[in-house]
């Protein structure tokens, strides 16, 4: 079978050896977690619980502020400390619940106890929005939203993102081997909710034995199948892996479903079935800690509010000093100053690395060799830009069509001159998009 | 102040760590650095080199290595004077001295060579801007200066053949022999015991080199094979012999074709920086040099084919702007 891809990207060092081998570790969340009030794109949740009053594991500390909204839930029980301003993952402070932890992870109430096969299709949305469930893949883009498209007839590719394209992340990878049959439950969920729709476990073919598993368990569900994808970055980008399943290509003014898509994450799709079948609200995250620095690289299941710093300790501390920490992969992560933060819905990794690379090098003039040109699965000219994004060229920046840019990262990675290429395009591009926005 | 209180603070409870460092994404790089780009280049040229050194003897090896230390040398200056960064260290202007050499007689006197390296570095690269910044080739672009200002001594093309000083040959290039009816000689022109510049007169050891930056990828076959199939076309519509394998090999291998496919019009700052765009550009090559070649009054017309074509990239480049991922047509109302 030939394997899916797109047109451009990269092949950078994985290093998913460090950490795929190890089974996922649960892990003491320690005494003290922090919830930000916005863990997901959209309004902030509003804070339900007051100072000092109790609360049990699983219980909702703030509820959807809207409908692109999502509520938070406590991940242990115990009281609730303050509600005040604390450092996040994008170093900004940001209004946070803090909850002492009792560490008797006393249980709430399921948020919903009826069972899966009596629920209608509302009542499915219902309970995926209100455990809290958003894209985890980076992004927090709240799931019920992206199930309830204008027009869900239309809908007939579900697509799961086990792609895993950034480099030494290996949760997905652990969570497909140890529980590929909440994946696919939560596929089926899915694909229950669309009458035209099929589901795509979409593997990268780096993780052959994750194809040979999810095929081996989906063999008798008709509507569900796997599909091999080429191994190369950014292929979990949407955009990307909707093209290289379906072969439809989408712009940025354009939706997933507006090519007949759902796009979600791996996690994303196991929170949906333990919401629906279990009535478990979001309050767990599968987190990948490693990175030359770690002294033992491996995933944790971690509770969402848990300090970075205890997984680290968990994962047996560094073994080196760390120049440069990042939550997230090597290619789109967050470089934390500080890895006093929490871990939220969206985090999927901690990488710790010894050398920081991308201070390595000095920038120094573009040879015009045409690389990022190559690689760019947008199809655009990154040199040329960056160039009109630096010199504050608008018009430029727009005939060329900067705002297509999915700031994958692939240009500055392969630029010889080490120009820092996405990251004038990305500033520009955040700028114009905000003025649209006025 | 309240900083400085802070840092001495710290400074008490030492150890002082410093904090990780931030940036935007990505945090990881591919290893190919500019330098190693040109020091491929470079070695990509040696086969030609040796071949020019073994053919025309030691006063080669004097030709190349006045332009390489005058190119270096006039880089180093004009920065120093200019109080610009020094960027000897990307090897880009040893390349320049190394393609101008090679594009020399062995036979010019001393100052050509000088005079060809600071037209070359300081007047087309430089004063535009340096390094990426020039809109025409360096080393062509004083070739092509060198060959108006004192075409007597650029056209003149009598060596000494080999090391041990044998008699002064005064003979035309093959190119020439071919325009002019005379005979000629596939296989010399591949090995390079022929008349010519320095680096132009062994077919064979260009395509090894050129092969060797296919492999690398450092180019691709858009630019270079579009411009050799183009020209073969165009020499057998209006060469006059028609589909005749000599004859069209003879153009293919003699004169400063190969160095000019491979290592001078796939110059990256001047070519166009897409694939569509390199495709466009090679045609045109092609058939500029057919045009040069075969109607004008020299036998040779690579370098001022890639000059001219230096000049059009721009319009190139405007018409090849990429269709981005999820192109739509807009729609027509």
């Amino acid at each position: 079978m030939s394997l899916l891809t797109f047109k451009g990207g990269i092949h950078p060092y994985d290093g998913k050896e460090l950490s795929k081998d190890k089974p996922i570790k649960d892990i003491d969340p320690g005494t003290e977690l922090v919830y930000p009030l916005s863990q997901h794109i959209g309004a902030p949740a509003k804070a339900i619980v007051e100072k000092g009053q109790h609360v049990l594991c699983g219980e909702c500390l703030a509820e959807a502020g809207g409908f692109v909204s999502a509520p938070v839930y406590s991940s242990v029980s115990g009281t609730v400390k303050n509600i005040e301003k604390r450092r996040t993952i994008t170093g900004d402070m940001a209004d946070c619940i803090i909850i002492e932890n009792d560490e008797k992870y006393e249980k709430a109430d399921p948020i919903t106890d009826k069972p899966y096969e009596d629920m209608s299709r509302d009542e499915v949305i219902a309970a995926i929005q209100k455990a809290g469930i958003v894209g985890m893949g980076g992004a927090g883009f709240p799931t019920h939203v992206k199930l309830s498209p204008k027009e869900p007839d239309k809908i007939d590719t579900i697509i799961v993102n086990c792609a895993e394209c950034e480099p030494y992340l290996t949760s997905d990878y652990r969570k497909m081997l140890e529980e590929p049959e909440r994946l696919i439950g939560g596929l089926q969920i899915e694909v229950g909710l669309f009458k035209n729709a099929r589901g795509v476990l979409a593997v990268e073919d780096n993780k052959p034995d994750c194809i040979k598993l999810l095929k081996e368990k989906t063999k008798d569900i008709p509507n569900i199948s796997v599909a091999a994808l080429k191994t190369k970055y950014p292929q979990g980008s949407e955009r990307q892996l909707i093209y290289a399943v379906t072969k439809r290509a989408i712009n940025s003014k354009m939706l997933p479903a507006d090519a007949g898509c759902i796009v979600n994450n791996v996690d994303t799709v196991i929170a949906i079935n333990n919401a629906v079948r279990e009535g478990e609200p979001l309050m767990y995250r599968i987190v990948t800690v490693t990175g030359d620095a770690i002294a033992d690289p491996r995933n944790f299941r971690v509770r969402t509010g848990t300090n970075y710093k205890d997984l680290i300790e968990a994962a047996g501390g560094f073994k080196c000093e760390a120049k440069k920490i990042i939550s997230g992969g090597p290619m789109m992560g967050f470089a934390l100053f500080n890895p006093d933060v929490p871990v939220t819905k969206t985090s999927s990794a901690l990488l710790c690395m010894s050398e920081d690379e991308a201070a390595k090098w000095e920038p120094s003039a573009c040879i015009n060799c045409g690389r990022c040109v190559d690689v760019c699965p947008s199809r655009l000219i990154p040199s040329h830009l960056a160039d009109h994004a630096l010199h504050y060229n608008e018009e430029e920046f727009l005939n060329l069509n900067g705002l297509e840019c999915v700031e994958c990262g692939s240009c500055s990675y392969v630029c010889p001159a080490k120009r820092q290429l996405a990251q004038a395009i990305k500033s520009m591009r955040r700028m114009q998009l905000a003025k649209r926005k006025k | 102040m309240e900083n400085e209180v802070k840092d001495k603070k710290q400074n008490k409870e030492e150890p002082v760590k410093t904090l990780p460092s931030v940036s935007s994404t990505p945090h990881v790089r591919d290893k190919s650095t500019t330098t190693n780009i040109m020091g491929c280049v470079i070695l990509a040229l040696l086969p030609a080199t040796g071949v020019g050194i073994c053919n025309f003897g030691p006063a080669a090896i004097l030709v190349t290595a006045l332009c390489i230390g005058c190119c270096v040398f006039f880089e180093w200056a004009f920065e120093k004077i200019c109080k610009r960064k020094n960027t000897i260290g990307d090897l880009s202007a040893v390349l320049t001295g190394l393609l101008l050499a090679l594009n020399l007689p062995v036979s010019v006197p001393w100052y050509i060579p000088v005079i060809g390296s600071f037209v070359a570095i300081v007047v087309v690269k430089q004063l535009f801007g340096g390094l990426g910044q020039n809109f025409m080739n360096p080393a062509l672009g004083a070739r092509c200066f060198l060959m108006l200002s004192f075409s007597r001594y650029m056209t003149d093309f009598s060596y000494r053949p080999g090391w041990v000083g044998a008699d002064v040959i005064s003979s035309a290039t093959p190119l020439a022999d071919v325009k002019g009816g005379a005979s000629f000689s596939i296989a010399s022109m591949l090995l390079g015991n022929e008349a010519g510049t320095i680096g132009e007169t062994s077919a064979l050891a260009l395509i090894i080199g050129g092969i060797f930056l296919l492999c690398m990828g450092i180019i691709t076959w858009h630019l270079t094979g579009m411009y050799l199939l183009s020209l073969v076309v165009f020499v057998i519509i209006f060469g006059g012999h028609g589909f005749d394998i000599n004859y069209i090999a003879a153009h293919l291998f003699g004169g400063g074709l190969m160095l000019g496919a491979f290592f001078m019009a796939t110059d990256y700052v001047t070519r166009p920086i897409t694939r569509k765009g390199q495709i466009i550009y090679g045609i045109f090559l092609g058939c500029l040099t057919g045009i040069f070649r075969i109607f004008g009054p020299g036998a040779e017309g690579v370098s001022y084919a890639i000059i001219i074509g230096n000049l059009i990239v721009p319009l190139i480049e405007k018409i090849t702007v990429p269709k981005h991922f999820g192109y739509k047509k807009p729609a027509s109302s």
